[in-house]
């Protein structure tokens, strides 16, 4: 019976970990793609904050949960616009740009929520579990694993397409190349800038994605700083995943476990450990992280770096 | 990262004979941006404030100058100011030496924990000296927080930037597990420590106000570190580390050692900060002890060009927006966090202005 | 051959900022034929061809391609109308193989790529055909960089072209790689192609040219059949004057030994053995040079002495003392002074001022400082002394580094090592990115101190330097010394050879 409790509880866990992976999975994944692209994005976290508002305002306002996506999509997007319109065009230090961008996501979304939400109290609607057939009949895994909302469910297919979009494609090839030898792909007659701002709209639009997850998919409210430090932890998920996009669903997939594990310990009154402890548990990990993937060796040798033309 | 910061132009000079002269253009030259860009950000917040039916003109009109009402305000404009010419100052140092230390709010409140250990725990010392011994104690664990990430860089490589900012949230949530447990004072209502003795109370300056001896020591160390970066040759060592690690190797220069020094310097001015918002201001130690004095940190020393001298002007102008947007959010009920997104515009502009002005500098 | 100009360049003029790099360029290239360009370092031969393929635009003149004006503003557009150009830096991206190199910037932008053995079976005939020796599935930074240019040329032929650029190709390739790409350009001229060849050396021109142009200072200034001409007189025609080859050596014997290396081992950064168990001895009193084809160990030689890398095994002394793997201050600290071969990565901090940079080893060191506090005048004065004496042009000691040009900065750093008054100097590619004048200059330099006592190992990938001012040069091939010879012009071959990795010649010794 001990091992019927350890299988549930453990099923548990990770339908849960996969749950609270989504955010970082989108990010990092997204992050993958920019910093493939030679282009840094410490800004993270601010563009995730932008997402989560945009999204939580959307559905606030129509009541519907795909368009909330969309919006937070879109707003990671304006967002990312304007970190790509400094690092790219202007060529200002990349991680300057994205402190600034993070002062300013956690202001303005702050700033319009108390203006016009926070009296309110109310919450939204959110997306609601599918249970898929047969598989969420499963013993044990079932349940946890196979009743998830879609937003969950696409993580797997956003990873798939992103996989294929850059190892297999012309531009996935183009933009693996532009954060190495950005000279090259000038001379094949492509242009830099225009690959770069690709790749941070495509990664700052996946982060809006995971930071409208957090209030439509996870929470049904938008709170200040909903985020807390998951951009931040995007990014040493992107290192440890050494640029891959798959690399980045499993260790996303560990960082949601630490994510589940804080939160079920919490629960279980029988362990006395204090709940801030445990709270600290991600952003330790996160440290450990980085310091057991050592060096950079697989990281694009422009990263960080603006591309001059003569 | 970008480790070979070579592009930077570090002393502009202009062509005059007369030092003094060619010294006062410097000084102009320079202020050209910052101002400019405080200016920029003041108009976006304007229009942001307008854009939600607030009247845009009380940016100017309350948040630069509504806080000037009397001596009173004014002190309570420095109060604030010296948290951030501290963390300003030292941060500094950081940047110089190409060090991205993000961490300095949670080098704040380890500092904090720090100077309440020191005000708490020990009892009967002559104020001459608990008030330093509290100093110390914020100075050094600050340092020693961040020299946590500087050592992981230095032996692993681990950005500094993703560890400096995982220690924020790390010594935060230390600080709410031990206000809430071991170090909370059971007979209040509200999580938090005991109250420091009376003789580690940083003294203040004028009995009937809260501003205390802070601003002098952060305007004392300001213009130390600037003496430090510019005219020491430690400091020397630190720019060019900053500046071309490769070269700073093959003259012999340790790199290690220089980045350990340049982040708890700019460490022990954030612990420092932590200590004196405990023993001057509010004398128990609170969760939320800091409203993020470390990020704004950050703005003040890149709006100060990373110089710490310009950093106490540079602090100075941010503690009066801060003031100004409490006022407003009374009068007007604009929430405060408007001060954030003015900070993020300052930071934008002034490195857009800096691009201007090379390529300016390049054409002509 | 057909007497229309193929290739017609009328009046080109470019400048970057102050620096005007083509100043009324004209030129006429015929079909067919294999143009040489010949020039020093800052002629405008690589700005003139990158406008020609597109890399950069034009401020005035024409051009005139096959009887059409043409204005490129793209590589891609050059590429198109058969242009093909292969660069000084190779265009390749060292992550990717050679097929997705060739493919790079080309097809529909988010369809699944689904022709790549089309793709391959094309590089292998074409591979084949020009016996290039290229595998289409090789990942670039596997391969040699004799290897990365044939992909380079052979990219070039993937693509098309009738006109082919080739920028100082040789300087990365030992005499025997080099003998192959002559004769390949020969192999490329019988198909019907033209080939422009942008060198500074005089023999290779002249062995493999129909007409050589010289560019000097943005123009080119003559046009000649090779028949017409010969070395000597291109020589003259490059610098503007006669050029002094050799400089006079001091007959004085060489004392005892001040630099000994024994049995060094090290890696390279990348992990990869870079130097196997070297051992070479430098006496007061003499230059030793170390001549080897780039990539060959030398970087990482030079970083090992100085400290900049750690050592594997073996020994080095200096005057006795064991200074194997010691820091850098320590080292800087003998008696050792090092000329960079990277001046820019690591000789000079480009936005510190003069002063700053000639302080970059002693700034805590009386007289530049006390109590630990810089003395800005005692340093001011050292600088301005060293500027006055070794002629470096800049407007005073507070000017950025960078504002200068190389050859002043070269100056500056020869300056700055050898006012430390070493007994032993290490020196990487002396002459490296300097006009002539300065060139000139810091090899009398090396030859005073030389004379005066002191021990100099040169390390160069150009002969010209060692044959000039050294007095015995060993060879590096493939992290080792292969042999030892005097600089004896006769014996070219026999280096080149050593310098190719063969040892199996009789009569190796000098």
């Amino acid at each position: 019976m001990d091992d019927m409790m350890f299988l549930t509880f453990a099923a548990t866990l990770v339908g849960a970990a996969w749950r609270l992976a989504t955010p970082l999975i989108f990010a990092s994944i997204g992050e993958v793609f920019s910093e493939r692209a030679g282009v840094l994005n410490i800004g993270l976290e601010g563009t995730m904050l932008v997402g989560a508002f945009c999204g939580f305002a959307a559905a606030f306002a129509t009541g519907s949960v795909p368009l909330g996506l969309i919006a937070g999509v879109a707003g990671g997007m304006a967002f990312g616009l304007i970190f790509a319109v400094f690092t790219i065009t202007i060529k200002a230090d990349q991680i300057v740009v994205g402190a600034a961008l993070n002062l300013l996501g956690m202001g303005l979304t702050a700033f319009l929520f108390r203006t016009y939400y926070v009296s309110t109290g109310k919450g939204i609607e959110i997306a609601q579990p599918i249970a898929i057939p047969f598989l969420s009949d499963l013993p044990f895994f079932g349940e946890a694993f196979f009743k998830q909302n879609l937003i969950v469910y696409s993580t797997v297919l956003v990873t798939v397409l992103a996989a294929l979009l850059l190892y297999r494609t012309s531009f996935g090839l183009t933009l693996r190349a532009v954060g190495e030898h950005p000279k090259a792909v000038d001379v094949a007659g492509r242009n830099v800038a225009a690959y770069r701002y690709g790749a941070v709209l495509i990664g700052t639009g996946l982060a809006g994605l995971g930071g409208a997850f957090l209030t439509l998919g996870h929470s049904n409210q938008f709170v200040e700083g909903i985020t807390s430090g998951r951009g931040f932890i995007a990014l040493a998920v992107v290192v440890f995943a050494r640029w891959s996009p798959i690399g980045a669903f499993f260790v996303s997939m560990l960082f949601g476990l630490f994510y589940a594990l804080q939160l079920m310990l919490q629960a279980q009154s029988s362990i006395v450990v204090p709940y801030q402890l445990l709270q600290a548990l991600p952003y330790i990990m996160t440290i450990v992280t980085l310091v057991v993937v050592r060096g950079k060796s697989a990281a694009p040798s422009k990263l960080g770096q603006p591309y001059e033309m003569r | 990262m970008a480790q070979v910061n070579q592009g930077v132009r570090e002393n502009v000079y202009p062509q005059a004979t007369n030092p003094f002269l060619r010294t006062l253009a410097q000084i102009a030259i320079s202020a050209v941006t910052p101002i400019a860009a405080v200016l920029v950000a003041l108009g976006c917040g304007a229009v942001l404030l307008w854009l939600n039916g607030f009247n845009g003109s009380d940016v100017v009109t309350v948040m630069i100058f509504g806080s000037f009402q009397d001596v009173r305000s004014f002190g309570e404009i420095l109060l604030k100011a010296t948290p951030l010419i501290l963390i300003g100052a030292g941060l500094c140092v950081a940047f110089r030496c190409s060090i991205w230390n993000i961490g300095a709010e949670g080098q704040l409140y380890v500092g904090a924990i720090a100077a309440t250990l020191v005000g708490t725990s020990i009892d009967g010392l002559s104020v001459w000296v608990h008030v330093p011994l509290v100093m110390l104690a914020g100075a050094l664990a600050g340092a020693a927080w961040a020299g946590i990430a500087g050592y992981l860089k230095v032996r692993f490589q681990a950005s500094e930037i993703v560890t400096t900012i995982m220690l924020n949230y790390i010594a935060i949530i230390m600080t709410s597990y031990l206000v809430t447990g071991p170090m909370r004072d059971a007979s209040a209502a509200y999580p938090q420590s005991a109250r420091l003795v009376r003789e580690a109370w940083t003294p203040r300056i004028v009995s009937d106000m809260r501003l205390h001896i802070g601003i002098l020591v952060a305007i004392v160390l300001a213009v130390g570190l600037y003496i430090f970066l510019q005219r020491s040759s430690r400091g020397f060592a630190l720019r060019v580390v900053g500046l071309n690690p490769h070269a700073a190797r093959y003259a012999g220069m340790d790199v290690r050692r220089n980045v350990m020094i340049a982040i708890c310097i700019s460490g022990a001015l954030a612990g420092l900060a932590g200590a004196f918002e405990v023993a001057g201001v509010t004398h128990r130690l609170y969760q939320n002890i800091s409203p993020g004095y470390g990020f704004e940190g950050i703005a003040v020393a890149l709006l100060a060009n990373n110089n710490p001298l310009a950093a106490i002007l540079s602090g100075g102008l941010f503690a009066v927006l801060r003031s100004g947007s409490e006022v407003l959010q009374i009068t007007s009920q604009v929430p405060q966090v408007l001060v954030l997104v003015i900070q993020g515009i300052v930071i934008l502009s002034v490195v857009a202005f800096a691009k201007f002005r090379d390529i300016l500098r390049i054409v002509s | 051959m057909s007497k229309k100009p193929f290739l017609r360049i009328e009046n080109i003029r470019k400048r970057f900022g102050p620096i005007v790099a083509s100043d009324g360029v004209s030129l006429e290239i015929e079909e067919g034929e294999i143009h040489s360009l010949l020039g020093e370092n800052g002629a405008g031969k690589s700005v003139l061809m990158s406008m020609i393929c597109g890399m950069v635009r034009p401020d005035e003149g024409e051009i005139v391609y096959k009887g059409e004006t043409v204005r490129f503003n793209s590589p891609r557009e050059a590429i198109r109308q058969r242009i093909g150009m292969v660069h000084q830096h190779f265009m390749l991206v060292p992550n990717l193989t050679v097929a997705e190199n060739y493919i790079l910037g080309q097809g529909p932008g988010l369809r699944i790529i689904s022709d790549m053995d089309k793709v391959h079976a094309k590089i292998r005939e074409l591979s084949d055909r020009y016996a290039l020796d290229v595998r289409p599935d090789a990942v670039i930074e596997d391969l040699s960089v004799g290897e990365q240019q044939r992909v380079e040329i052979l990219k070039a032929l993937f693509h098309g072209i009738d006109l082919l650029i080739l920028d100082e190709p040789t300087a990365v390739l030992t005499p025997q790689e080099t003998d192959r790409l002559l004769s390949l350009m020969g192999d490329l001229v019988k198909d019907g192609k033209t080939v422009v060849f942008i060198s500074h050396k005089l023999d290779e021109v002249m062995r493999v040219s129909n007409r050589i142009s010289v560019m000097r200072d943005g123009r080119v200034v003559h046009t000649v059949n090779v028949g017409d001409t010969n070395a000597r007189e291109l020589a003259r025609m490059m610098v503007g004057r006669d050029v002094r080859m050799e400089l006079p050596r001091s007959p004085e014997p060489a004392g005892r030994v001040v630099l000994s290396v024994e049995n060094l081992v090290c890696r390279a950064e990348t992990g990869l053995p870079a130097v196997r168990n070297v051992s070479l001895d430098v006496r007061a009193g003499e230059i030793v040079g170390i001549a080897g084809v780039s990539g060959n160990g030398q970087t990482e030689l030079s970083l090992a002495l100085s400290g900049l890398l750690p050592v594997d095994s073996g020994r080095v002394t200096l005057n006795g003392k064991d200074i194997t793997g010691l820091d850098p201050a320590r080292i800087n600290a003998s008696s050792f002074s090092h000329i960079p071969e990277d001046r820019h990565k690591h000789g000079v901090v480009l936005s510190l001022s003069l002063s700053e940079n000639t302080i970059l080893q002693r700034y805590d060191q009386s007289p530049f400082a006390s109590r630990g506090l810089l003395n800005r005048r005692a340093i001011g004065e050292h600088t301005r002394d060293l500027i006055q004496r070794f002629r470096v042009k800049s407007r005073d000691e507070n000017q950025a580094i960078g504002a200068l040009s190389g050859g002043n900065q070269q100056k500056l750093v020869v300056a700055r090592e050898l006012a430390r008054n070493p007994e032993f100097i290490l020196v990487n590619q002396l002459a490296r990115g300097i006009d002539i004048g300065a060139m000139e200059f810091v090899m009398e330099e090396m030859l005073k101190q030389r004379d005066n006592g002191r021990a100099i190992l040169l390390i160069s990938t150009e002969l010209e330097e060692l044959f000039a001012i050294c007095d015995r040069i060993l060879v590096m091939f493939h992290g080792e010394i292969l042999g030892e010879l005097p600089p004896d012009r006769t014996r070219l071959e026999e280096l080149g050879l050593l310098m190719a990795g063969q040892t199996e010649q009789p009569a190796l010794a000098g």
